[in-house]
């Protein structure tokens, strides 16, 4: 009734190839941007606490949503898997701390775009292991990259400025006059910033995956004998995808000691949280970017969730935080088992049957 | 055959041209198994070549030599009256030879004529930061490959399944939107290992006429392997006659069908 798209007449193959060829779902995508930029920095989210819904909810939501991209670009189009995400959010840290201290009045905005370039560089290095081996064992190959960047991360003095506290710590930058980094900055200001950032990355990954580059990463994944006998060259199609993913796992990284914790240690970029934006790629939908959203969006909000059930009933906080762990895991095995393309496909199934509501045969 | 030098003409009147591929002494082994054994023979511009033989003949060993994704012991490939040199698959794709599968490998992710697109990526010349920005000229070469699909998936009928994910469809759709693939590389010769495996007679038919239509509209060189006698005395201009590696004969569907070897290799020898 709502959603339809008969009458929607394409006369030309650009009109086609939108990436949001239906009419409803502009005006869907539409009313969401409306809400991201207009509602939610006014009046953070319903019935939340402002100061919490964007520090506790939405930021971090944002964040992660970056590296979930960037590791679907890896794992849901390229059939690549990587366990070092975590570690390669890291690089992208490390490297913008690094920056901002040798160039301190560089805008920051800049530099945290610069630093995904180290992350692509570590990535692509670490994804050379990719064109001999595949599956479990290229898994334990980027598992090395994961503890062997941490293991740099607590040796290597000179990466957080020899800092007795081995961490690093956000210093106060300034971006378009406004303050956005360290504990003066506003956290509407680091939303929009975040928001702002995150719209931008997933442009280009939606312009990225739709043309000649994300085919040849999807002719990869899906057969790549015959990927190989079109013409389409193993090395630098998966050179490629390493590199572009671990981009946004590094301006990700970036943005979550810069925007979100305001310091870090190499606690935050350790191999369970590798796991957990696996989970959230795997649960929101290999190979679709609206997946990553929603996959992200899940997994962070689930726990806050269940904390607030328990205070309800007043359970105790760490038996709550068992149970969302054990409820999460019981979800992916049941999302792996029963719907293997995630929360993106039952969003599609579900406006699929909505496109032919009332009528279904 | 022998005064074939120059090209010669088909009995349905098309001229057929110089030597586009050679084949010399081709051998291959794999360990102890000898795949292939001193196999020669050509490929003309613009004929249908078959290529034929019982079970395990080493047929699609051949192919597999031609485009590259074998490297034989001894012997040589000529290609374009060039000596071609050990390189890998993807390189010799470049040059201009596609091929379908025995088993059909198709990228079922996508939709039928992403599949299709697929074949035009070595023609699709943009860089990455046009690419991500997808305005102007990467948009504007989208869109010619584009329309050149859709010719494609015009002239093989599958308009209707444009949209539909390649997993879904029936066997001998799959089949026909390989074909519509490795078409749209607009190769210079193209290799189709069993095109007509498991398809009923009207599917077998509908697919004969694509191969001839193919040859006929695109100038398209297509070598085959097929174990449908008649649907290969039928199409092929050339027969090559494989059996245990070894050659057994080379020549028109005619000649080979009276080949006493040829006949002994289909039917048995009475001891």
């Amino acid at each position: 009734m709502f959603y339809r798209e008969s009458g929607q007449f394409k006369s030309s193959y650009k009109e086609d190839m939108q990436a949001f060829p239906i009419r409803e779902d502009k005006i869907g995508i539409a009313v969401w941007l409306l809400l991201a930029y207009l509602y939610v920095p006014f009046f953070g989210l319903p019935g939340l606490e402002y100061g919490f819904a964007l520090n506790a909810i939405m930021i971090p939501v944002l964040i992660f949503t970056i590296t979930t991209i960037g590791l679907n670009i890896l794992v849901g189009y390229t059939g690549q898997i990587s366990l070092g995400t975590a570690a390669f959010m890291g690089v992208g840290a490390y490297s913008c701390y690094k920056l901002t201290s040798y160039f301190p009045d560089v805008n920051i905005i800049i530099l945290i775009f610069s630093s995904g370039f180290f992350a692509a560089a570590v990535g692509a290095l670490f994804g050379l292991p990719s064109l001999r081996i595949k599956g479990f064992y290229l898994v334990v190959a980027t598992l090395a990259a994961q503890f062997f960047l941490e293991w740099c991360f607590i040796r290597i003095g000179w990466l957080y400025n020899f800092n007795p506290s081995g961490a690093i710590e956000v210093p106060q930058r300034e971006a378009f006059g406004f303050i956005v980094t360290g504990a003066a900055a506003e956290p509407v200001t680091r939303y929009l910033v975040v928001l702002t950032i995150l719209i931008f990355l997933t442009i280009i990954a939606g312009n990225l995956v739709r043309g000649r580059i994300g085919r040849s990463w999807m002719m990869i994944r899906d057969m790549d004998i015959a990927a190989e006998l079109i013409g389409v060259r193993p090395l630098t199609t998966k050179l490629s995808a390493f590199a572009v993913s671990s981009y946004y796992c590094g301006v990700s990284g970036a943005l979550m000691v810069f925007m979100w914790l305001g310091a870090a240690e190499v606690e935050s970029f350790d191999v369970n949280h590798s796991f957990l934006y696996l989970f959230m790629v795997i649960l929101g939908g290999l190979g679709s970017i609206t997946g990553s959203y929603m996959g992200a969006a899940f997994i962070w909000t689930f726990p806050l969730v269940l904390k607030e059930i328990g205070k309800v009933f007043e359970i105790n906080p760490t038996v709550m935080e068992n149970v969302s762990l054990v409820a999460i895991g019981v979800m992916i095995v049941f999302i792996l088992i029963k719907e293997p393309h995630g929360l993106a496909r039952l969003w599609q199934l579900g406006k699929q049957k909505l496109r032919i509501w009332p009528f279904p045969h | 055959m022998k005064d074939i030098a120059q090209g010669y003409m088909t009995e349905d009147g098309r001229q057929i041209g110089a030597v586009l591929m050679e084949l010399k002494n081709i051998t291959l082994k794999f360990g102890g198994v000898q795949a292939i054994t001193n196999a020669s023979f050509d490929i003309r511009e613009g004929e249908i070549r078959a290529i034929i033989g019982p079970n395990g003949a080493g047929k699609s060993s051949m192919l597999n030599v031609i485009n590259g994704f074998y490297h034989p012991q001894e012997g040589e490939v000529w290609f374009h009256g060039k000596k071609r040199p050990s390189m890998p698959p993807s390189e010799i794709a470049r040059q201009g030879i596609a091929r379908t599968f025995q088993n059909i490998a198709l990228f079922h992710g996508m939709t039928t004529v992403e599949n299709v697109m697929t074949g035009r990526q070595l023609m699709m010349k943009k860089n990455f930061f046009w690419q991500l920005l997808r305005v102007g000229p990467a948009l504007e070469e989208e869109t010619v490959h584009r329309r050149k699909c859709e010719e494609i998936i015009d002239f093989l009928e599958i308009q209707a399944i444009r949209k539909t994910p390649v997993g879904s469809l029936p066997y001998g759709l799959q089949k026909r939107v390989e074909l519509a693939r490795a078409l749209a590389m607009e190769p210079k010769l193209l290799l189709l290992d069993e095109p007509m495996a498991g398809m009923n007679v009207e599917e077998k038919e509908d697919m004969s006429r694509f191969i001839l239509d193919v040859n006929d509209q695109y100038g398209t060189t297509i070598a085959l392997i097929e174990h449908d006698m008649s649907v290969v005395m039928d199409l092929a201009d050339r027969v090559v006659v494989l059996d245990y590696g070894k050659m057994l004969a080379d020549g028109t569907p005619d000649e080979v069908q009276k080949n006493q070897a040829v006949i002994d290799a289909y039917l048995g020898v009475e001891n």
